[in-house]
């Protein structure tokens, strides 16, 4: 009995259905939280006002956006590797979730920035990064979109995963080259003296365990829906032979 | 209601921006999904009727 | 391997193969700048040196999908994948044949734009050399591009989705060069780094573009 048990799609759907209440139910539990707490019973920063409340939905999804792309990442490896359907199919139901959060990532920040730096946008390199990681979820979702033959589509988009996530690095470092920005530095990490006070720290906490659950329940449903489609299509393939 | 000063509107918007985006994710996960199982199940008794 | 450089060559260079259009492209994006944001020459001076490199990287991409999508047609693209050379060298070989064919030209003729654009004469050098160095990088991730999309019927447009994000670094330190070098500053940290992206694109994007390749074929 080992982890890869679970690539056979007939163990997945079992256990994917057992497991998908719980999550769900979890995923929903610490994001009322997380942003309840942080909404309402936090207080205005001294220097950015209530606009600090935009954190607990900046961070966690900007944090989110950067995740999925790693776990498409692994996933993609893993079907290159080791041929499992389960894999591929799980970098795919990820893909739309990582693109929302990026998007919800650059809108927030958007909002947040005008009052704050005084704009809307600004070609600062976080900001820009985010852009382009947008484009790469936009160009890999497409890239599914357009091949007919699902395995096929597995191995390009996978193949594709991997270049583009060494050019996403790439650019991260290239745009802090080409423009120093006005983005502040993390909002947590383990260094005492940049991390943000503790009152805004812990619902920030909260909301982003709330969002890692709500991507797991969403990528279990989506992969769900994704073996099922696999499954709908040979069997109407099979239908067609007799 | 917490007293949101004059950032109001931004607080506001990047909020529900956010649980708009959230939302219809979630929607539209879950309306493929049991469309997926729909025709999944219709295709299996299908095939089980007809052999 | 000669062969099918001079077989690739002849085929873009003889009537339609495309091999003036993408310079006929740049030549028209050049002149419509300057309709969009007015005749001001200090303005011009500015933004010339962006303006030529995103010109000189739309110009390539115009190009990109005849890469293989011809040999995949008339099926010399099977031939080719079961001929002694290894995929990953004719990978090479069709992206240096792009980048003779369109990169280099684009190179060459970039001055006379610059002209157009009233680049100030310090910059004439550096952009040359940032699109000598840059452009190679472009053939070869374009030749990836191409290769994940040679199985698609109209490939084109997603083709462009695909590639252009990951121009992005190129594009960065190219302009950047490009723009230091018109304003006197030294040029040699971002022709470096640029430099760097083009060497590790053409060891390792083969391998990437002919794994597409294989895949596409089965």
């Amino acid at each position: 009995m080992s982890l890869w048990e679970y690539a056979n799609p007939k163990k997945f759907m079992a256990l994917s259905a057992r497991v998908l209440p719980w999550v769900t139910g979890l995923a929903a539990t610490t994001l009322l939280v997380g942003l309840v707490w942080g909404f309402f019973f936090t207080p205005d920063d001294f220097r950015q006002g209530s606009t600090v409340k935009i954190i607990y939905v900046h961070v966690p999804s900007a944090m989110m956006a950067i995740n999925v792309w790693v776990m498409m990442l692994v996933a993609s490896l893993i079907w290159l590797v080791r041929r499992h359907h389960v894999s591929a199919l799980a970098a795919k139901a990820a893909a739309p979730i990582g693109m929302v959060m990026t998007l919800i990532a650059l809108i927030t920040g958007a909002v947040w920035g005008q009052p704050m730096w005084g704009t809307w946008w600004a070609w600062d390199p976080r900001l820009t990064s985010f852009l382009i990681l947008f484009l790469f979820y936009l160009g890999y979702i497409a890239l599914w979109q357009a091949i007919e033959d699902p395995d096929t589509a597995a191995d390009l988009t996978s193949v594709l995963c991997l270049v583009g996530s060494v050019f996403a690095l790439l650019s991260r470092y290239a745009v802090l080259f080409w423009n120093q920005g006005l983005h502040q530095g993390a909002s947590l990490s383990l260094d005492r003296e940049e991390h943000v006070a503790d009152v805004f720290a812990w619902p920030l906490w909260v909301s982003m365990a709330g969002f890692g659950l709500l991507f797991l329940a969403l990528v279990l449903l989506r992969t769900r829906t994704e073996i099922r489609a696999r499954r709908l299509r040979a069997l109407e393939a099979r239908e067609r032979m007799q | 209601m917490p007293d949101l000063g004059k950032y109001a509107f931004e607080v506001l918007s990047a909020y529900a921006v956010s649980l708009l985006l959230l939302g219809g994710l979630i929607w539209i996960s879950l309306r493929q999904s049991a469309r997926m199982r729909r025709r999944l199940e219709e295709q299996e008794r299908r095939m089980n009727r007809n052999g | 391997m000669w062969a099918l450089l001079i077989r690739d060559l002849r085929l873009a260079t003889r009537a339609g193969g495309g091999f003036g259009l993408s310079l006929a492209f740049f030549l028209i994006v050049a002149v419509l700048v300057p309709f969009g944001v007015g005749p001001k020459a200090a303005t011009l001076a500015l933004i010339a040196p962006g303006i030529l490199w995103v010109g000189a990287l739309l110009s390539c991409l115009l190009s990109l999908d005849r890469i293989f999508a011809l040999d995949r047609e008339d099926g010399s693209l099977d031939l080719l994948a079961t001929s002694p050379i290894p995929l990953e060298g004719v990978v090479g070989i069709k992206a240096l044949a792009h980048w003779l064919t369109t990169g280099l030209p684009l190179a060459a003729f970039t001055p006379v734009l610059g002209v157009l654009l009233n680049l100030p004469a310090a910059g004439f050098g550096p952009l040359v050399l940032s699109l000598l160095i840059g452009t190679p990088a472009l053939s070869m991730i374009g030749a990836f591009g191409a290769a994940l999309t040679v199985g698609l019927k109209r490939g084109g447009l997603l083709l462009s989705l695909l590639v252009l994000p990951l121009y992005v670094p190129s594009l960065i330190f190219g302009a950047e060069a490009a723009r230091r070098g018109a304003e006197g500053q030294e040029i040699l940290t971002p022709l470096l780094m640029q430099a760097g992206i083009s060497l590790g694109t053409i060891a390792l994007l083969p391998f990437a573009a002919a794994a597409a390749i294989r895949v596409n074929l089965r």
